[in-house]
């Protein structure tokens, strides 16, 4: 079934703004998805009628604002199949949900002598709390490397793997749009006794997200990219996991006793989340995911790479050599994601001069330095699509990347 | 409202595809980088002094339209400066590239209190117009101030 995105698109109010009197062309949606009013209303909503501390309150309206951030904890839990609720934890947003990994389990785990393994792919947030860490413990960072198409180089991956104790990757790169073969790279992993996470930022707002079925021990994501508000992110671990961990930040909320002598650590998954959480924005991710739900995330996803299809055939037909794409040539084997470099502009005048007809796409590193120095390049220009993209943004994107040739390749 | 004629002046596109003293310099020119750390642009200035004047300035690195015209503008008019004049000439510049002076003083003024002709480097001046791209814009300029800065440090100690 196809998806309507002339019907998706009037639940996107920002998506109907025209900016001197031309309409929106939104297309940096792995930068910051667009939110649905159901979203807007439910975080609203929170605030008009429900709001009062969680956990604590002894009448009805607390136990009402209870429910609300625990029936999304519950939504979180189905959307992605976890075991259980407990194994869902809110951060402010995948960043930290990646920091709370590697300052309690990488803490506990890891020390001098040390090797964990990440990917060329890795956006910053999977690569600098590492680097934070490894500074302290004197642990040895090691790196896939990616081949000429994107895809990960798993040539020498038992090497790399071998007396390693993480394996740290992107499920899909926000700057190429690979997808990682998770399962592949876990199952090896895990033979060899590491432990697997996967950063699903770019990857659960656009494919069916199952941690069981992948097999990883954690997971993380994070809320505005998937039409949930920002200010909430999650992360998913196994539960046996998150049991022998010790707690992240410390303070109310976390504990189950505290005397002068001490604290004993609240049960999960309350046990990471101190202090008062982002309630609102759980109203809003719980309302993200029923409306990603309701349209389907397969239909999504093959909206996505029917999308994708086009506006590669596009940039090539258009624009041809002119143009550098980067990342897999297969729509099957990446998300909504292009970036390219274009001869004779540089990615922050292209940028320029789509927002002059309100196209908006990313320029720059994307967060992702190594990968870039990798790519060999300062910056690239970045197009991403979501479910209220069609073809008639490919359309306004062409047209002004033929604007951008006619002012910079005389 | 401010239209990308005022930002991509000819002049500016001009420096852009043919940007003049790029290169790199041998020690014991001085040099030194600066980084754009929101876009990944990169400027790396190279200064010969010889008498305390800048006899030779060249420029490496990557980024976009604006930083290196800016960048290729900054070296013509700079080279043959001696420090102070050289100081003088950045001070100007940097008054250009205040967003608050140039919206006090209105629209289309010449953007400097001084009396510095800046001459081609005026087509810089609707880059205000478009606050992100002042960066780009002063990237190398900052870059040349940290250079003279060492070079002085250098001086002192010796």
């Amino acid at each position: 079934m196809t998806i309507d995105v002339a019907e998706i698109k009037k639940d996107f109010p920002v998506l109907q703004r025209h900016i001197n009197g031309k309409p929106l062309v939104y297309l940096d949606s792995a930068n910051t998805s667009q939110k649905p009013v159901s979203v807007m209303d439910a975080m609203e909503d929170y605030y008009r009628q429900f709001n009062a501390n969680v956990h604590r309150g002894s009448y009805q309206l607390a136990n009402e604002a209870t429910a609300i951030l625990e029936g999304s904890r519950d939504k979180v839990t189905s959307f992605i199949n976890a075991n259980s609720r407990q194994e869902v934890v809110f951060t402010k947003n995948a960043t930290e949900a990646m920091n709370l990994i590697s300052n309690t389990w990488g803490r506990e785990h890891l020390t001098d002598g040390d090797a964990i393994v990440l990917t060329e792919l890795e956006h910053h947030a999977n690569i600098v709390p590492w680097q934070m860490l490894a500074s302290e413990k004197n642990f040895e960072i090691r790196w896939i490397k990616i081949d000429d198409n994107g895809h990960l180089d798993l040539s020498d991956f038992d090497q790399l793997i071998r007396g390693a104790k993480l394996l740290s990757f992107a499920a899909m790169s926000n700057v190429l749009g690979t997808f990682t073969p998770v399962k592949e790279l876990t199952n090896r992993a895990q033979e060899m006794g590491l432990t697997v996470h996967a950063d699903a930022s770019q990857y659960t707002p656009h494919t069916k997200t199952d941690v069981q079925d992948m097999g990883i021990d954690f997971l993380t994501f994070t809320g505005h990219k998937l039409l949930g508000p920002m200010g909430i992110g999650v992360l998913w671990g196994k539960e046996s996991l998150l049991e022998s961990m010790p707690p992240f930040l410390g303070g109310g909320e976390m504990i189950l006793n505290v005397t002068k002598e001490g604290f004993s650590t609240n049960e999960l998954p309350w046990k990471f989340e101190a202090g008062t959480p982002m309630v609102a924005e759980a109203a809003g991710l719980g309302a993200a995911i029923d409306y990603l739900s309701d349209i389907g995330m397969d239909e999504i996803r093959n909206h996505e790479i029917d999308l994708t299809d086009y506006a590669l055939q596009c940039l090539v037909s258009e624009f041809g050599e002119t143009m550098s794409i980067f990342g897999p040539k297969n729509s099957l084997e990446r998300g909504g994601v292009i970036s390219f470099t274009f001869d004779g502009a540089h990615p922050h005048d292209i940028s320029q001069v789509l927002d002059e007809d309100n196209i908006c796409i990313r320029a720059g590193h994307h967060c992702a330095k190594p990968l870039m120095q990798v790519l060999n390049v300062g910056a690239t220009s970045r197009v991403s699509m979501y479910l209220y993209n069609d073809r008639s943004d490919i359309d306004a994107l062409v047209s002004g990347l033929h604007k951008v040739r006619d002012l910079f390749i005389p | 409202m401010a239209s990308l004629d005022d930002l991509y002046k000819e002049i500016i596109l001009d420096h852009y595809r043919s940007p003049r003293n790029q290169g790199e310099l041998e020690p014991p020119a001085h040099r030194c980088e600066g980084f754009n750390p929101l876009c990944g642009d990169e400027v790396i200035v190279f200064v010969s002094l010889i008498n305390q004047k800048i006899e030779e300035i060249k420029i490496g690195g990557q980024g976009c339209s604006i930083s290196q015209a800016s960048a290729s503008m900054m070296t013509e008019i700079i080279k043959g400066k001696s420090i102070s004049e050289a100081e003088e000439v950045i001070h100007a510049f940097k008054e250009m590239m205040d967003i608050y002076e140039s919206e006090l003083s209105g629209e289309e003024t010449d953007g400097t209190s001084s009396s510095i002709d800046l001459g081609d480097l005026e087509a810089l001046q609707g880059v205000v117009k478009y606050p992100v791209r002042i960066k780009c814009a002063t990237l190398a300029w900052n870059t040349l101030t940290q250079s003279i800065n060492e070079i002085q440090n250098i001086d002192d100690s010796l």
